[in-house]
């Protein structure tokens, strides 16, 4: 009975989706970035391309990806105008989608060799200001950190970082080569690439958790579809729902420090 | 801008500005355009004691003349029989970007350059119909498309010396034969890589090309380089930050102020080593004073764009150089805009007049800043003589004659992480690159601008390819009135309005005033008009294919009639308005942003068209 609803209400929902979002025939049209591990690449090896796969199993629907660029401007101009129906991974919170319930939570963390002399795991760490840090460009930015560490008068402390593409390792290469002293990432990142260095880096979630007035440095992450799709958003919550441990094992496997776990360090385990 | 954006440019972004603009501005059945009376004030304002130029009804570079009047004295076209003029010939652009360069006319032929891919067309006005004599292509890489800030403009060519002088997108500047259209030289100045473009229009002073980076946004330093006319060979660069010998400042350095005095304050006015990624790029517009031999320029923004990762006044950005014509040696600099918080730039034209001030005549230049005042500041020196406002200001109170230093109001400073209401102006300014014009007739000068305010609100989460982060999501609306642009008439030695049209929308092109008292100006819906020069009455409108916002021009044809022409071609506006929001790495971005033109449907849609009027 339970699994004859379940069926039902699976045909209900591709009926739905299939009249609406994703076309006759069945396909989950997701974008995602090219180039951009340990997310996703065109190759699909990133965690993104596993859960997607995970998910075109669960609702036997043909994946197809749309392949581009996550800059400014791109949820308006693909997800937005219906080049692609999903992206798997959002900041929950993100105004330009709708969201489903996050499905992980991670956070910035401080990257440091674990043999340094000074292991920073708070921006109030007076250390900091003797150390050059690493820290992410995002566009035309820095990354968050770098917002708090100028607050604290450490602009002369900060170095930025490309971190997609193939200049993503570079940060974490960084501070294995002692270019940098530490460097704060955001944890997807600073997982995945810290387990090329086994047993030389630790990883510390970066304290305080949010950085007055209002600067967070951890972020759920959900799965978003175009706006007022709820359908899909729906349909893609009972997936997140039946498969926690799948997409779990999926996320430890590629190294991604997830707030539940009390990551303190990582590397090569 | 950046920009442009400037965004560009520029550099925050705004994509909602569009539609908060129209969504507040209510229904299209009240709009319109100039049709809106303008406030009747009598003029205030006398007519002008100084000279100009000699004018010989050509018109051969953007600004007609090295003091910027945009001011032709033909007068066959005047404020009686404008209502007569019409369209006398066209000529179809093939391109959809936005159309910003002034027609240019010398040796009755036309010159008009096209936004990417900036082809350029010579046109002769002996025939009828003035069909195409020549045409050169540069052929600019596609990978400039996708660094450039604010759409992928430009705002013109100049002529000198029998030679077209023009700059492409993807950092070249070109010399064509001007009756062959014949290449002569081109030199790369500059790495797109780097998110370097250019889109000025250069100046030619002396046998010198005078040409400016674009791309302030990250990881751009600014500069100001000369090129031999005859070979393209750079005789001198002037940077933007950094250490003195870099920014060419000397023992001739004179600055008016203390707060300008010092040794390499284009590297400590920053933290270490952040002047070398710190913008102060030179988009806009150059003037030079034969007189006094000195080039005036502005700087754009600083960068990055986050002002809490910059502390310090970050010398040289968003202020004024004047500058040797022949080294390029730095003679005195002023900063419209210390530890520029909103990017506002400090691009915008500069006016060379001798007004009477306090009872002495001074030799002065007219600046309409970005950040909301008109300046007049003594030429030979750099001195504030006054800053009046001309738009709505929230984010500073003033500007101390005293010191010179603007007094920014501290709540409205940005800070990561918080909401910030009612900034006025928003950041493409009071007033963005649309250059003014003076009449002697009236001694006024006509400034299209913004009537723009923005919230930063919603700090919400958002990310850019996987990392997530706190961006405020910045809103930009009309400012008081619940209209978009103004087109004020303006009395430099009072320092007040005489009058104002006001627009629904920003008022993006330029402005051309002439000796008939009739002031033309577009607007970004498309009409062309002209007003009395007096009062700001309508006389005489047009409606183009698309929406107005480049440069209108005057010249005498060789049949002895007044033409007046300009481009229509909508497009430089939004990428303005969202100047920041491209990566200035990412080439599809710039073509999103492209398409937000297409959120005009009701009012206008893209495409480039010359028009060209005169009397039957």
């Amino acid at each position: 009975m339970c699994s004859l609803f379940r069926r039902c209400l699976l045909a209900i929902v591709l009926m739905l989706v299939a009249g609406s979002a994703l076309g006759q025939t069945q396909q989950l049209r997701i974008c995602a970035d090219p180039d951009n591990l340990p997310f996703s690449n065109r190759r699909q090896q990133g965690f993104e391309n596993r859960i997607a796969e995970l998910l075109a199993q669960d609702m036997h629907a043909r994946l197809t990806y749309v392949w581009q660029r996550m800059g400014r401007g791109f949820i308006r101009e693909y997800l937005g105008k219906s080049q692609c129906d999903l992206l798997v991974g959002i900041p929950a919170t993100y105004a330009q989608v709708s969201a489903t319930r996050p499905y992980y939570r991670s956070t910035y963390v401080f990257v440091s060799r674990r043999n340094a002399r000074a292991r920073p795991a708070n921006l109030n760490d007076p250390e900091l200001h003797s150390m050059r840090v690493g820290v992410q460009v995002l566009d035309d930015d820095y990354a968050p950190p770098a917002h708090a560490l100028a607050r604290r008068g450490m602009q002369r402390n900060v170095v930025g970082f490309e971190t997609t593409g193939e200049a993503a390792p570079s940060i974490i290469r960084a501070v294995v080569n002692r270019r940098v002293d530490t460097a704060v990432v955001w944890g997807p990142l600073a997982g995945y690439f810290a387990k090329r260095y086994p047993g030389m880096l630790t990883l510390t979630p970066v304290q305080p958790e949010v950085d007055p007035p209002g600067l967070p440095f951890t972020y759920a992450i959900a799965m978003g579809v175009r706006k007022g799709n709820t359908q899909l958003r729906d349909r893609l919550q009972q997936f997140l729902d039946r498969h926690p441990k799948q997409i779990h094992t999926i996320l430890h496997a590629y190294g991604v420090p997830q707030m539940e776990d009390r990551v303190t360090s990582a590397g090569g385990h | 801008m950046k920009s442009g954006f400037d965004l560009k440019s520029s550099t925050i972004l705004l994509l909602s500005l569009l539609a908060s603009t129209w969504g507040c501005s209510g229904s299209r059945s009240q709009q319109s355009t100039a049709q809106q009376a303008a406030e009747e004030k009598p003029s205030a304002a006398q007519a002008y004691q100084g000279k100009l130029e000699p004018d010989d009804g050509q018109w051969i570079r953007p600004a007609k003349d090295f003091a910027s009047t945009r001011y032709s004295t033909l007068d066959q076209i005047n404020s009686s029989n404008v209502k007569d003029l019409k369209p006398a010939f066209t000529f179809s652009t093939g391109q959809d970007r936005g159309h910003e360069a002034a027609p240019i006319v010398v040796n009755n032929t036309m010159y008009i350059i096209t936004p990417w891919p900036n082809e350029l067309y010579a046109l002769d006005l002996t025939k009828p119909g003035a069909p195409i004599k020549w045409e050169y292509q540069p052929k600019p890489t596609p990978a400039a498309k996708g660094v450039a800030c604010c759409d992928l403009v430009n705002r013109g060519v100049v002529y000198d010396n029998g030679k077209i002088f023009l700059n492409t997108l993807d950092v070249q500047t070109v010399a064509v034969d001007a009756n062959t259209g014949r290449e002569l030289w081109k030199v790369r100045l500059g790495d797109i890589n780097k998110g370097e473009s250019m889109t000025m229009a250069p100046l030619v002073v002396k046998g010198k090309v005078l040409v400016g980076n674009s791309g302030g946004e990250f990881g751009v330093r600014g500069w100001l380089t000369a090129l031999d006319e005859n070979t393209g060979k750079i005789a001198w660069r002037a940077y933007a930050t950094g250490p003195d010998k870099d920014v060419l400042i000397g023992s001739r350095f004179k600055p008016f102020y203390a707060q300008d005095r010092g040794q390499d304050l284009g590297v400590k006015s920053w933290p270490p080593d952040a002047w070398q990624i710190g913008g102060g790029t030179v988009w806009g517009w150059i003037s030079y004073d034969p007189e006094t031999n000195l080039i005036f320029y502005g700087t754009a923004n600083p960068g990055p764009w986050n002002a809490e990762e910059r502390p310090g006044d970050n010398k040289w950005t968003s202020g004024i150089f004047a500058r040797d014509a022949d080294t390029g040696e730095a003679v005195w600099f002023y900063q419209w805009s210390p530890h520029d918080l909103f990017d506002y730039d400090g691009v915008n034209e500069n006016i060379l007049l001798d007004l009477p001030i306090n009872g002495q005549t001074r030799k002065v230049l007219v600046h309409p800043d970005r950040n909301g005042y008109v300046y007049v500041l003594d030429r030979t020196n750099g001195e504030v003589l006054s800053a009046s406002p001309f738009a709505y200001i929230t984010t500073s109170t003033g500007v101390d004659l005293k010191t010179g230093l603007l007094q920014y109001v501290s709540e409205k400073k940005p800070i990561t992480g918080s909401v910030v209401r009612n900034i006025c102006p928003a950041s493409p300014g009071a007033k963005d690159w649309t250059p003014s014009a003076f009449s002697p007739r009236t001694g006024l000068i006509y400034i299209p601008h913004n009537n723009l305010c923005q919230d930063e609100e919603d700090v919400s989460a958002n990310y850019i390819a996987g990392t997530p982060y706190v961006g405020a999501n910045v809103r930009m609306y009309p400012g008081p009135g619940g209209h978009g642009g103004e087109f004020t008439a303006w009395d430099p030695i009072h320092g007040k309005a005489a009058w104002v049209i006001k627009d629904r929308f920003p008022v993006w092109s330029g402005a051309l005033a002439t000796a008939g008292d009739v002031v033309f100006f577009g607007t970004m819906d498309g009409w062309f008009n002209a007003v009395d020069a007096h009062n700001g009455q309508q006389l005489w409108k047009f409606k183009a294919g698309s929406g107005v916002i480049g440069q209108p021009v005057s010249y005498k044809g060789p049949d002895g009639k007044q033409y007046v022409a300009v481009l229509s071609g909508v497009g430089g506006w939004s990428g303005a308005i969202v100047a920041g929001g491209l990566d200035s790495r990412d080439p599809t971005i710039a073509l999103g942003f492209g398409n937000a033109t297409r959120e005009l449907p009701h009012y206008t849609t893209k495409g480039g068209m010359l028009y060209v009027f005169s009397l039957p």
